[in-house]
């Protein structure tokens, strides 16, 4: 048998079931693996291994007993530091929340524990999701499992390495403007954004309310659907989560490409976009025909429109999100303050990294007496106009494919400086949430310097279950996870 | 440079931050060439668009309102830099 730590999450969830593995089996191959790759990686903010290892033991038992633990028993998950685990620190990768520790746990965290889940650990970062690379975390910038040199991606930058290191099978993120899925294509594994509403953000801590959705990274999309099935649907603490029936992701995954309709907008396919990932997203549209799908191009105009309308509205729902952090109920409070408003604006002010203040001025100042109509309005309108392209497209095609990002993992330091720059990382993915669809990011191809390309697959509101089977026939054909993997960590 | 010095000045009173003069005028520029980049909108003729605020639009989410147990006054002051006497405490508000 191969290294119990390289099996997918499927793989390994077989093994526990049939009880050729124990749990506690599981959750010791990969806390080994951790010790052993994290010193180089860094994605961890903390592991919670007694945590994790009592819970395992508990899934033996409750097998011992005869008993069905849940369909995720046994598999350790790790979750993105921005996700509420009661009794351990959440700190969204913020010096603002050092200390805190949150009193529930999120929605999502509640339903893995129910379906057996072992919580392994939290990840790091970008600084309350704001970010494209994890360098913005205020506690440690997590490497490229791929090349250390480089960066994960981000902000889930953290669960994407955790995942590509194989030091856990499936891990949570959080996406607002491609956090899960270009974190996912710069290191080579499925990452999925769900339709907003598709999965509950009760216990999140909130950075673009109507843009943020929980989603899982996984081994496989197989990895990916049976996680999506245990924590998809509604939930009474989350008034924007979504009525729509979760259908079974896992039992539809089988259904193939054939009869598919797949559209290819030319705007994703800029002069700037990195050759090698032009050429490796036509690579596999020719494997999609050759499997029986229609590929066509059409055309989403507004796209070019799509960052600045994310700034816009992203910035501003930060910068209302984020006053809540004044140091009075939680969070830092800086000492010596001789008036409330004085205490607020040096807590804050020394809480707060750099992007993190950055965006809170762009948001204010966009929503500020006088810019109201000029700018968030104005967003708001275009943000209508990019859902009637989607809205048109999906008449005419059930999937689009696209480029994840326009390159593949950038170097430490190359774009922290120009905040434009990084912002632009983003301009495949961002769309995506402003029009509140599904997407997932999908390892198709190495570039030349061994790096992984990602694939987006997007489809209509609430059509994960015929993304899902879209990208499994495209991964078997591709094969990606067993021709490659991160020779930065065995060489 | 389009934005002035005394707006960012204006809105990090409004956004309850401060800044040393040195990271004012990065802040400035920095905030300036997005605004530029940002104004690429206004290409777009959206006078006859309606705004959109939410892409789930349905209707608003109502339930029963009735009496649950919720989160005790000691774990919710829990995370609380100081307390005093069951509260939150905090500096003089008026002077």
């Amino acid at each position: 048998m191969r290294e119990l730590f390289r099996l997918t999450g499927s793989e390994q969830l077989s093994l526990i079931r049939s009880r050729e593995i124990s749990a506690e089996e599981a959750t010791r191959a990969c806390l080994a693996r951790m010790e052993a790759v994290e010193p180089r990686v860094l994605a961890f903010r903390c592991v919670l291994r007694d945590a994790a290892l009592s819970d395992a033991r508990a899934i033996d038992a409750a097998f011992s007993r005869g008993e069905d633990p849940g369909p995720l028993a046994g598999l350790p998950i790790a979750i993105k530091d921005v996700i509420c685990l009661a009794g351990h620190p959440t700190t969204c990768g913020s010096r603002t929340l050092g200390g805190f520790i949150p009193a529930f746990d999120a929605t999502v965290i509640e339903r893995l524990r129910n379906a057996g889940a072992v919580l392994f650990g939290k990840t790091n970062m970008d600084e309350f999701a704001m970010g494209s690379s994890t360098e913005n975390s205020a506690y440690e910038k997590t490497r490229n499992p791929w090349d250390l040199g480089r960066v994960p991606g981000g902000s889930s930058g953290g669960s994407a390495a955790a995942v590509a290191a194989d030091m856990v099978p499936l891990a949570l993120g959080s996406d607002t403007g491609g956090s899960i899925r270009q974190p996912a294509a710069f290191c080579g594994v499925p990452g999925l954004k769900t339709t907003y509403g598709r999965v509950s953000r009760f216990g999140l801590v909130a950075f673009a309310s109507s843009l943020d959705q929980i989603g899982p990274f996984g081994k496989s999309v197989e990895d990916i659907a049976r996680s999506l099935a245990v924590i998809a649907g509604q939930d009474p603490h989350d008034s924007t989560s979504a009525s729509v029936p979760v259908p079974d992701y896992v039992e539809e995954l089988s259904r193939g490409l054939a009869p598919l309709r797949i559209g290819v907008p030319r705007e994703y396919f800029p002069r700037g976009l990195d050759s090698q990932v032009g050429d490796a997203v036509r690579f596999v549209l020719d494997r999609a025909r050759a499997l029986g799908a229609r590929v066509e191009e059409i055309s989403l105009p507004h796209t070019d429109y799509a960052i600045p309308t994310y700034y816009i509205l992203a910035t501003a729902e930060a910068s209302s999100n984020l006053a809540r952090y004044d140091g009075v109920r939680y969070g830092f409070r800086a000492a010596g303050a001789k008036d409330l408003a004085e205490m607020y604006r040096r807590s804050r002010s020394a809480g707060f990294g750099k992007e993190v203040r950055r965006r809170i001025m762009l948001g204010t100042y966009v929503l500020s007496s006088g810019y109201y109509d000029a700018y968030y309005l104005k967003a708001q309108k275009v943000r209508t106009l990019l859902r009637n392209d989607f809205v048109e497209a999906f008449q005419q095609v059930d999937l689009i494919i696209t480029p994840t990002t326009p390159s593949v993992a950038f170097r430490f330091g190359e774009k922290t400086e120009d905040p434009l720059q990084m912002y632009l990382s983003d301009i495949f993915t961002a769309t995506i949430n402003l029009v509140g669809i599904p997407a997932l990011s999908l390892p198709c191809a190495l570039s030349r310097e061994g790096l992984p390309i990602g694939l987006q697959v997007v489809g209509p509101p609430f059509g994960e279950a015929r993304l899902l089977s879209a990208a499994a026939a495209l991964e078997s054909d591709l094969n990606f996870r067993a021709r490659h993997r991160p020779k930065a960590l065995d060489p | 440079m389009s934005i002035q010095l005394e707006t960012v000045r204006h809105i990090a009173r409004l956004a309850n931050l401060e800044f040393s003069e040195e990271e004012l005028g990065i802040f400035a520029r920095q905030i300036d060439s997005i605004l530029v980049y940002i104004d690429k909108l206004n290409e777009l003729d959206t006078q006859r668009v309606e705004p959109t605020s939410h892409v789930t639009q349905k209707d608003q989410a109502f339930r029963e309102d009735r009496v649950a147990p919720s989160l005790e006054v000691l774990r919710a002051l829990a995370n609380s830099p100081e307390t005093k006497d069951g509260h939150f405490s905090v500096p003089k508000v008026i002077g």
